[in-house]
């Protein structure tokens, strides 16, 4: 019970630094968000309508009040309103989220799938001879940049084959090439964890006495490599939403799709610092929370590690 | 790994002059793998083409031939030209100097202040090392993409700006490496008999942890530098980086978008280079590991 305390307020003081990281970085600077956009000459704004601007957004008060006052207002779910379109940034989100979520839960799936696929692959004992080449495709996935690989795919799939139209694509047509832009990253990591896994399982004495009583090779891999890959592809799974995260303002920024990683994209090009700040700090809870489950989970997953986790960390 | 065997003596050949006189030194470096050469001869053509542009390419990066515009790639134009008849190998081989020095500033803002980091807290330990170790969970916490762009908002645009955003999102995972290795070096015997013969926290420190801590940290940093030449092409490609008409690779990339229908070469051929340079960085990265457990 001490342990989850402790993970748990350890992971509440992370939170709270990087709230405090943002504020001093984004907020408290010299020149604030408000001066640098209403200051323009070219608006012909007087210093009086600054200033009563400046009180509307709330960066009028002394450092400490706005410290506190924003700090309650994201505990609420207040994330202040937009620079730039003046629009409550919790509604910029929770419209760009559905979009998102769907996009990125699609890109995990497909990512697990061929995750799963080239792992099987290049340790099945009939494609020996091109083992050398699957082996080595995780590592080319990492290395290819997201919106190339989205250009790339446009180009084969909607003007050389014309299999995706690009104006006017249905809602089923428009998220395949997509989702296969965000998921060729996030697969390479998975299919390192699953072959290793795999090859892993091979080498045990269990499997050896297994397969003399006849069990088959299909059978050993689906009943123990899943157990296998279980606790490090969660070890990674904060990291993988990172790269979701990621991969989302680079695929929807290609493809001019509406989501988060598309306003994120739009917050920076505008100077945008409210929009985000709150993208930057929700993106850290789920991370913080994601891995403060997944630390939770472990002694639960792995007998193992039961008596450990209490004692150590 | 079943290269080596036949790689090595043939590779050792190649330097018989060295080899009598040093052989535990001078042989184990050159058993390479092939991979590994061609890597290294990936990094070395993109830093030639940083260094001496001229000697590959005479055309001009930024002005073209405005009736050569579009040209598929042929003997004269290796990768084509654009919509106003620049040479686009050219503008790869120009624009090298943009992508390596980028990486290279980054890796460096992420090496030190990593290190440093990771160092300290290692080595003070206590209530310092929990404190910095904080800090670098925030620096986890935030997807390093978003990172980035958070420095990016503060700094502006730019080609140094986005060189050290990317630095910063490389931060923590030095921090990390530098500390375990510090932790770990701490503990071996010749690092107490140096306490014991006299030496003084920052001297063994500074001549005996660090340079011990050396080979893992190396890997890091190829990997790094890899990671660093992706994200500098993303930030490129976004527009927060230099503005047109920089040759800067992921710039050309966001570029060559709006003729992708008519014209693939202007982003397929760029975004290879990309490829490979991170490929081999990687690959690079990898073969420097293993060294180090060897």
């Amino acid at each position: 019970m001490s342990y989850v305390l402790r993970r748990v307020g350890q992971a509440v003081v992370v939170l709270l630094a990087a709230f405090t990281a943002a504020f001093v970085l984004l907020q408290a600077m010299p020149g604030d968000a408000v001066m640098i956009r209403f200051e323009n000459p070219e608006l012909g704004l007087s210093p009086e309508q600054i200033a009563a601007l400046r009180a509307t957004y709330g960066v009028d008060v002394p450092a400490h009040q706005q410290y506190a006052h924003t700090l309650l207002g994201f505990l609420s779910g207040d994330f202040g309103h937009s620079v730039q379109s003046g629009t409550a940034v919790r509604h910029l989100i929770a419209e760009a989220l559905p979009g998102t979520l769907q996009l990125a839960l699609l890109g995990f799936v497909t990512a697990l799938v061929l995750a799963t696929a080239v792992a099987f692959l290049s340790t099945y004992p009939r494609l020996a001879w091109i083992r050398g080449l699957l082996r080595s495709l995780p590592s080319l996935f990492v290395s290819v940049p997201v919106f190339w690989l989205g250009i790339l795919l446009i180009q084969v799939f909607s003007f050389r084959l014309g299999l995706v139209p690009v104006i006017n694509p249905g809602p089923v047509q428009g998220l395949v090439l997509p989702v296969l832009t965000l998921a060729v990253p996030i697969s390479a990591p998975l299919a390192q964890i699953l072959t290793r896994s795999i090859d892993e399982v091979y080498t045990q004495p269990f499997v050896t006495v297994v397969r003399a009583k006849g069990a088959s090779r299909h059978w050993v891999l689906w009943r123990n490599v899943a157990k296998n890959a279980l606790l490090p592809t969660l070890t990674m799974a904060g990291v993988l939403f990172g790269e979701l995260i990621g991969g989302a303002v680079v695929t929807e920024t290609v493809f001019g799709r509406a989501g988060i990683g598309r306003l994120t994209e739009q917050a920076v090009s505008n100077q945008d610092v409210a929009v985000l700040q709150a993208v930057v700090l929700l993106a850290a809870t789920v991370f913080v929370l994601v891995n403060l489950v997944v630390d939770l989970l472990y002694p639960v997953l792995d007998p193992r590690l039961r008596n450990k986790s209490g004692a150590s960390v | 790994m079943n290269l080596t065997p036949s790689v090595g003596p043939s590779a050792a050949e190649t330097a018989p002059a060295s080899a009598p006189d040093r052989p535990s030194l001078w042989r184990r470096p050159l058993r390479l793998e092939i991979s590994t050469l061609l890597s290294c001869l990936v990094i070395l053509s993109v830093v030639a083409w940083a260094l001496v542009p001229g000697f590959f390419t005479s055309a001009s990066p930024v002005t073209g031939e405005a009736a050569d515009a579009l040209q598929e790639p042929s003997a004269q134009y290796w990768f084509g030209t654009d919509a106003t008849g620049r040479d686009v190998f050219s503008r790869v081989v120009h624009g090298s100097v943009h992508s390596l020095s980028g990486a290279l500033v980054a890796v460096t803002v992420g090496l030190v202040l990593g290190t440093l980091l990771g160092a300290v807290s290692g080595a003070v330990g206590g209530l310092v090392e929990d404190a910095l170790m904080r800090v670098v969970d925030v620096l986890l916490a935030v997807p390093s993409l978003l990172l980035s762009l958070s420095v990016v908002i503060v700094l502006g645009f730019g080609t140094a700006q986005i060189a050290f955003a990317v630095g910063v999102a490389s931060v923590a995972a030095f921090a990390r490496l530098a500390r375990s290795e510090v932790v770990r070096v701490r503990g071996t015997d010749y690092v107490e008999a140096a306490y014991a013969s006299g030496g003084r926290f920052h001297t063994v420190l500074w001549r005996h942890v660090l340079p011990n801590s050396m080979t893992a940290v190396a890997a890091l940093a190829a990997l790094q530098f890899g990671t660093a030449i992706l994200a500098i092409s993303t930030l490129g490609f976004l527009g927060y980086g230099a503005p047109p008409p920089t040759p800067e690779w992921g710039l050309m990339i966001a570029e060559g978008r709006d003729y992708v229908a008519t014209a693939w070469w202007l982003t397929t051929l760029p975004g290879l280079v990309v490829v490979a340079v991170v490929l081999a960085a990687n690959r690079i990265s990898a073969s420097i590991a293993r060294r180090g457990r060897a």
